[in-house]
């Protein structure tokens, strides 16, 4: 399919982001057109594929479930975590979950601050993604303090013991980070989402659907009175969640980086870990968007030279991380700590060499790939690479937990770290619930920020109408031909 | 004045075509000296600020006050929960010190910032508000589609049902109609 369409370079920097000669929404979409592709899917019944996909994650939702069922009754013992690998999986999955959520405020709000218009056709749903990895990501620090009903011991309120919690300690910062992160994001996609809630609102048929998104859309007439607060308040989220998601992931990493473990104490981990998980978030992003874009017919919103642009994001992210990787290696050198080298050492060669070279060849090598301009704009290859990179940045997270543990000062006690099934169960549990999450929200909710989109199309921008010799002249204007095929 | 008191008027509601006719219309209401109308679109549209007489929002100051607040009160907080109240010996470390505090400060400057930029927000648009009589008149449902419309309310010092409708149509609007508050009992 080729489709003619007007080149955004041509009507000023309101319009198009003016570094690309590919429109940010190909197809000559009017309003009308963004409004029913993108409200209609709410509305409908969805696709066939999104049935068994739900029945499949309501599966892993229902196991997730039992699992922690099992955990509660038994206690921490289900799991593979001993002496001397205190933290397994579960910590694992939490820092794999908060950082597949760190993509989603990336494009949402600093994409948003450096005017990279391209985001609209993503951002809605990134950010739903991050809330719903935030949701995987904090049941597992829940569970795993063990007696789960003295969660709230975490928390600044009065207790029956009239302490306070210990203000000194990371795993603290990170009850605050985490949760303020998810708040936050929550906040960001809800203002987000007011707008298209009035679309919904006015696009009902039912009394039922008028009454829920009325309620959603709390009165939104479109006043320019109002979008004058909320787009302040908007850039204004931006500017907040920016500072916010750099320091949530830099306290997540404090989390092992405090510690005197070999392997863990080291001051690169802030920025390390905060590239890792923009890069597995993006992947998770690419992940979901090249399905969801397929099954649900958005080629036109969610374009080649969108995902073009994530690959790219990808392969910057994913050779930082690689050489995060090799100036540990470095760094421990450089120490002349011997402990310190042993422990990386034993990290490359030593019982889970397979778990660092497979973390090493999806997260270093895979993406490299993503030079060639074809590889980046190839569906197939760039959703396989994505899954590389989901899998090697969880076994990233597991390296880092495992093997630093698993062989400390003390030979005596080093011992090999294995899950349980109750782990790998509980891990795929989580898919359940982040999947379910996900899915109810392209069901019943825009998945695409149908304000935002509209107005980035050529003729959002008022001067695209004045007219000149009698007609609308669009100055400059060039037609380029749409080369996706899609 | 006193006709417009004793009517069920609420506002008179032009459409216009596009985001341009929009724009040109908004100035000329506020060059007639309008000061209680407002332009709806669907989206936001570059310059409408400048073309309704709008100055910058006051939200940044609401925004301020949050971050203050945050930053004061987690500072507050973990000194008197961990120093004074139940001071809790830690290896010998501090009750209390600034460096180990700051990255609750931090967040807890963020969490109060959001939310005085959402809540004031809210506040400052006087939402939500779940009744306006504007979604009485069939048209406006396109608003958050494809419709874009100027209204003036008869809250307004000069308004006048038949002379709005008379500059509405010659600003170039496609659609002019009277908006009636329903709720208000007929006198």
């Amino acid at each position: 399919m080729s489709t003619e369409s007007h080149s955004t370079q041509s009507v000023g920097s309101y319009s198009g982001d003016g570094h690309t000669s590919e429109p940010l929404v190909a197809g000559s979409l009017s309003f009308h057109d963004v409004t029913r592709l993108v409200a209609g899917h709410a509305e409908k019944k969805p696709p066939f594929a999104w049935y068994p996909a739900f029945g499949l994650a309501v599966l892993g939702l229902g196991i997730f479930g039992a699992m922690i069922a099992y955990l509660i009754w038994n206690g921490v013992g289900v799991w593979g975590n001993n002496n001397p690998v205190g933290w397994g999986f579960p910590i694992v999955n939490f820092v794999f979950w908060v950082g597949i959520g760190h993509a989603g405020t990336l494009i949402s709000a600093i994409l948003f601050l450096f005017r990279q218009r391209w985001r609209t056709a993503i951002n809605r749903s990134a950010e739903a993604m991050t809330l719903f990895a935030v949701v995987c990501a904090l049941s597992f620090p829940t569970i795993h303090v063990g007696r789960i009903w003295f969660i709230y011991w975490t928390l600044p309120i009065p207790n029956q013991m009239l302490m306070w919690p210990q203000f000194k300690s990371p795993l603290l910062w990170d009850v605050f980070a985490v949760s303020i992160y998810g708040t936050v994001s929550l906040l960001f996609w809800y203002v987000g989402l007011i707008p298209d809630w009035a679309t919904m609102r006015d696009r009902a048929r039912t009394r039922l659907r008028q009454k829920v998104f009325a309620a959603l859309a709390m009165g939104w007439t479109g006043a320019n009175r109002h979008w004058r607060h909320y787009e302040r308040a908007y850039l204004i989220l931006a500017g907040l969640a920016t500072p916010l998601v750099l320091s949530v992931h830099s306290v997540v990493s404090f989390d092992f980086a405090v510690s005197i473990i070999p392997g863990w104490h080291t001051t690169i981990f802030p920025p390390y870990f905060v590239a890792g998980a923009i890069f597995s978030g993006f992947a998770m992003v690419m992940t979901l968007m090249v399905i969801a874009r397929s099954v649900y017919k958005l080629q036109n919103l969610i374009t080649v030279g969108h995902l073009e642009k994530m690959n790219i994001i990808m392969l910057v992210t994913g050779s930082m991380v690689g050489f995060a990787y090799t100036t540990e290696f470095f760094m421990a050198w450089y120490s002349q700590v011997e402990v310190e080298q042993f422990a990386f050492i034993n990290r490359a060669t030593g019982p889970y060499a397979w778990a660092y070279w497979t973390m090493f060849s999806c997260n270093v090598f895979a993406p490299q790939l993503f030079w060639i301009k074809k590889i980046r704009r190839s569906i197939p290859v760039m959703f396989v690479i994505s899954i590389l990179v989901n899998i090697g940045m969880w076994f990233e997270r597991f390296v880092i937990v495992t093997t630093s543990l698993h062989r400390d000062y003390l030979p005596s006690s080093w011992d090999y770290f294995s899950p349980t099934w109750v782990d790998i169960l509980t891990l795929i549990g989580s898919f359940g619930l982040f999947f379910t999450l996900f899915l109810l929200f392209i069901r019943f909710v825009p998945m695409v920020a149908i304000a935002e989109i509209k107005a980035v199309l050529p003729q959002a921008n008022p001067h695209y109408y004045e007219t000149h010799n009698g007609g609308p002249v669009r100055e400059k204007e060039t037609v380029t031909k749409n080369t996706e095929a899609s | 004045m006193a006709a417009a008191a004793h009517s069920r008027v609420y506002a008179v509601l032009g459409e216009f075509e596009h985001a341009g006719a929009l724009l040109k219309a908004a100035a000329g209401l506020r060059d007639a000296g309008y000061k209680k109308f407002d332009a709806h679109s669907p989206f936001p549209i570059h310059g409408m600020d400048k073309a309704m007489g709008l100055g910058q929002s006051i939200l940044g100051f609401f925004v301020f006050g949050g971050a203050i607040t945050g930053c004061f009160l987690g500072y507050l907080m973990q000194w008197w929960m961990g120093a004074v109240d139940y001071p809790l010996n830690i290896s010998g470390k501090p009750f209390f010190a600034l460096e180990p505090s700051i990255p609750i400060m931090f967040e807890l400057t963020i969490l109060f910032s959001a939310l005085a930029a959402v809540f004031g927000m809210f506040a400052l648009n006087k939402l939500p508000r779940p009744y306006n009589p504007l979604f009485y008149s069939k048209r406006f449902t396109k608003v958050s589609d494809d419709g874009f419309f100027l209204s003036i309310e008869q809250s307004d010092r000069q308004f006048d049902a038949i002379q709005c409708e008379k500059l509405l149509r010659d600003l170039g609007a496609v659609h002019v109609e009277v908006v009636e508050d329903l709720e208000i009992e007929e006198l």
